[in-house]
């Protein structure tokens, strides 16, 4: 297996839902494709989604919703074999 | 009268944190200031006399966590707890938990916040106060001739407004009777589709409005104006130059704005520093109020330049129980002042949030510049709140020194460390003929910003370094 391990591009406040009360984007188990998103990132108020960027099954997430993330921290793994 | 305030505890972070610390300490009231995680090497914090850690660095945890703030607060024998702005600050609970602790809430009453936060209920204490408001329709209407007898009683051209209608969707701007005619079938249609109701209020259309505001403080008794600003020059509804008094009413608009602000604060008997906003129609010379916020705002320093009244100062003298200290014709208006708001951000890069280390820091300086910021070389911006690093506020006799003085001031600044911040739009803005002439409105900048693109691109070297 090949794991793919997507990184913050940002520091800030990570959010694994669009809004607290809609329903989380990925959960670990699921396929995913490359334009999929997996999170938001939020810094200084503005917004930038998190995307798959390949083709797999998301077995990790390293960072629960609602979390601090710095650039280069793992985010979340993808299993692409 | 309530016992002199000794300990204040500052609900909020960032400049406006630091603003207010400066204006306790000057009265002998000793601060405490409150920090989040990622707040701990903040200047509020190491400028404050004490300070309390109350959660981690999301803000709904921190500053927004009513309980541990107040908790901090008792803990610290604080009297009394300032909310700045943002935050907790218009939240009615939070202003009654603080109060029915026995502590003072620097600001108006629950009540006051509850009645002049909501708009429908502001809207109406508008209309008791005879202070005019948007004119719209009496409630619903329901047919064509209803809606055609109303837009006439409110003047074109007239909004159609579908009731459940939010964020612009459902609105049809009509010019004349004629074209009401015309889309009144179509927006009772959409209306039913999108919303199930094909109800629609009516309201007079601004399509070109300018954002004027008037500074009040009152005691719960008595209520005094210090005059207007005027903040039209806004992207996304955030205000980026904001300038006073405003270049674009004549005296006597300015008296009848004024003085119905007044009317208005003193009929709901308001108490505390509050600001009244209205639009202001400059093709028709009318002005509506739109809505109250009941706290001080982030550009209240252009209103000290003009009026040498420390606004903080005095919400903490009406906090601690002094009625007004200061009569109408002691507030006099004198010059202009403009204030920038400087942001982490790129403006040359669709605004994109600009984070680092401060390294070089140069304030710009001389008679009538002010930097209210929270900056000192060594501190790292932090991604979790607003992109807010300083306010650059130059007053001088008269608007066209000011804006030489603002250009000059904007030349001085260094702030090494990031790439880019908001300064090269103002370096810009201060150039532009538009901008210099004060012909601008509401709706100005964001085209603006799309047909200066490239001049943003290239004013920025010179200004960071």
């Amino acid at each position: 297996m090949a794991i793919h391990s997507i990184l913050s591009p940002l520091p800030g406040t990570f959010y694994r839902r669009p809004a607290p009360d809609q329903p989380l984007y990925k959960k670990e188990g699921d396929q995913v494709q490359p334009d999929d998103v997996l999170g938001l990132i939020e810094v200084m108020k503005q917004f930038s989604e998190v995307t798959a960027d390949v083709a797999g099954t998301l077995v990790k997430f390293h960072v629960d919703n609602d979390m601090p993330v710095d650039p280069g921290m793992p985010l979340a793994d993808i299993d692409v074999a | 009268m309530s016992p002199p305030l000794k300990t204040l505890l500052i609900a909020n972070r960032g400049e406006i944190a630091v603003r207010i610390i400066r204006a306790a300490r000057e009265l002998g009231i000793r601060t405490v200031a409150v920090f989040s995680e990622a707040d701990k090497e903040s200047l509020h914090v190491r400028m404050a006399d004490e300070a309390v850690h109350v959660g981690p660095h999301q803000a709904a945890k921190s500053y927004l966590n009513a309980e541990a703030i107040i908790a901090a607060a008792l803990a610290t024998g604080s009297q009394a707890v300032h909310p700045g702005y943002g935050f907790l600050s218009e939240n009615a609970s939070f202003a009654d938990a603080v109060r029915a602790t026995g502590m003072v809430f620097v600001g108006p009453s629950g009540d006051a916040i509850r009645r002049m936060g909501d708009k429908a209920s502001a809207r109406q204490a508008a209309v008791r106060a005879g202070v005019p408001v948007v004119p719209g329709s009496d409630g619903l209407v329901d047919d064509l001739v209803a809606a055609t007898r109303e837009a006439a009683r409110i003047g074109y051209p007239v909004m159609i407004k579908a009731t459940a209608g939010g964020g612009g969707r459902g609105i049809r701007v009509c010019a004349d009777e004629a074209a009401l005619v015309q889309q009144w079938p179509m927006a009772q249609a959409e209306a039913k589709a999108a919303f199930g109701n094909g109800a629609a209020y009516l309201e007079r259309f601004i399509g070109r409005a300018r954002h004027i505001e008037v500074q009040i403080l009152g005691d719960g008794q008595n209520a005094i104006h210090l005059f207007e600003r005027e903040c039209s020059l806004q992207r996304r509804r955030q205000k980026v130059w904001e300038e006073a008094p405003s270049p674009s009413i004549d005296g006597a608009t300015r008296q009848a704005l004024c003085e119905s602000a007044v009317s208005l604060a003193k009929a709901v008997r308001y108490s505390g520093a509050g600001t009244l906003e209205f639009l202001y129609d400059d093709r028709s010379g009318e002005f509506f109020f739109i809505e109250m916020n009941t706290r001080i705002q982030v550009e209240h320093p252009i209103t000290e330049a003009i009026t040498g009244v420390d606004l903080v100062r005095e919400m903490l003298m009406i906090a601690a129980g002094h009625p007004l200290r200061l009569r109408q014709s002691d507030i006099v208006c004198r010059g202009a002042a403009i204030e920038v708001r400087l942001n982490a951000e790129d403006p040359a890069k669709g605004f994109s949030p600009q984070l680092g280390r401060i390294e070089e820091l140069v304030w710009p300086g001389g008679p009538g510049i002010r930097v209210d910021s929270m900056l000192y070389p060594g501190y790292t911006i932090s991604p979790y709140y607003d992109s807010l690093l300083a306010k650059l506020i130059v007053f001088a006799e008269s608007r066209d020194a000011a804006l030489a003085r603002l250009q000059g001031a904007l030349g001085e600044l260094k702030l090494g460390g990031l790439k880019a911040t908001t300064a090269s739009l103002h370096a810009a803005l201060v150039r532009d003929e538009q901008v210099r002439h004060a012909d601008y409105h509401t709706g100005f900048l964001e085209p603006w910003l799309l047909e200066n693109a490239s001049r943003l691109a290239t004013a920025t070297p010179e200004l960071s370094s």
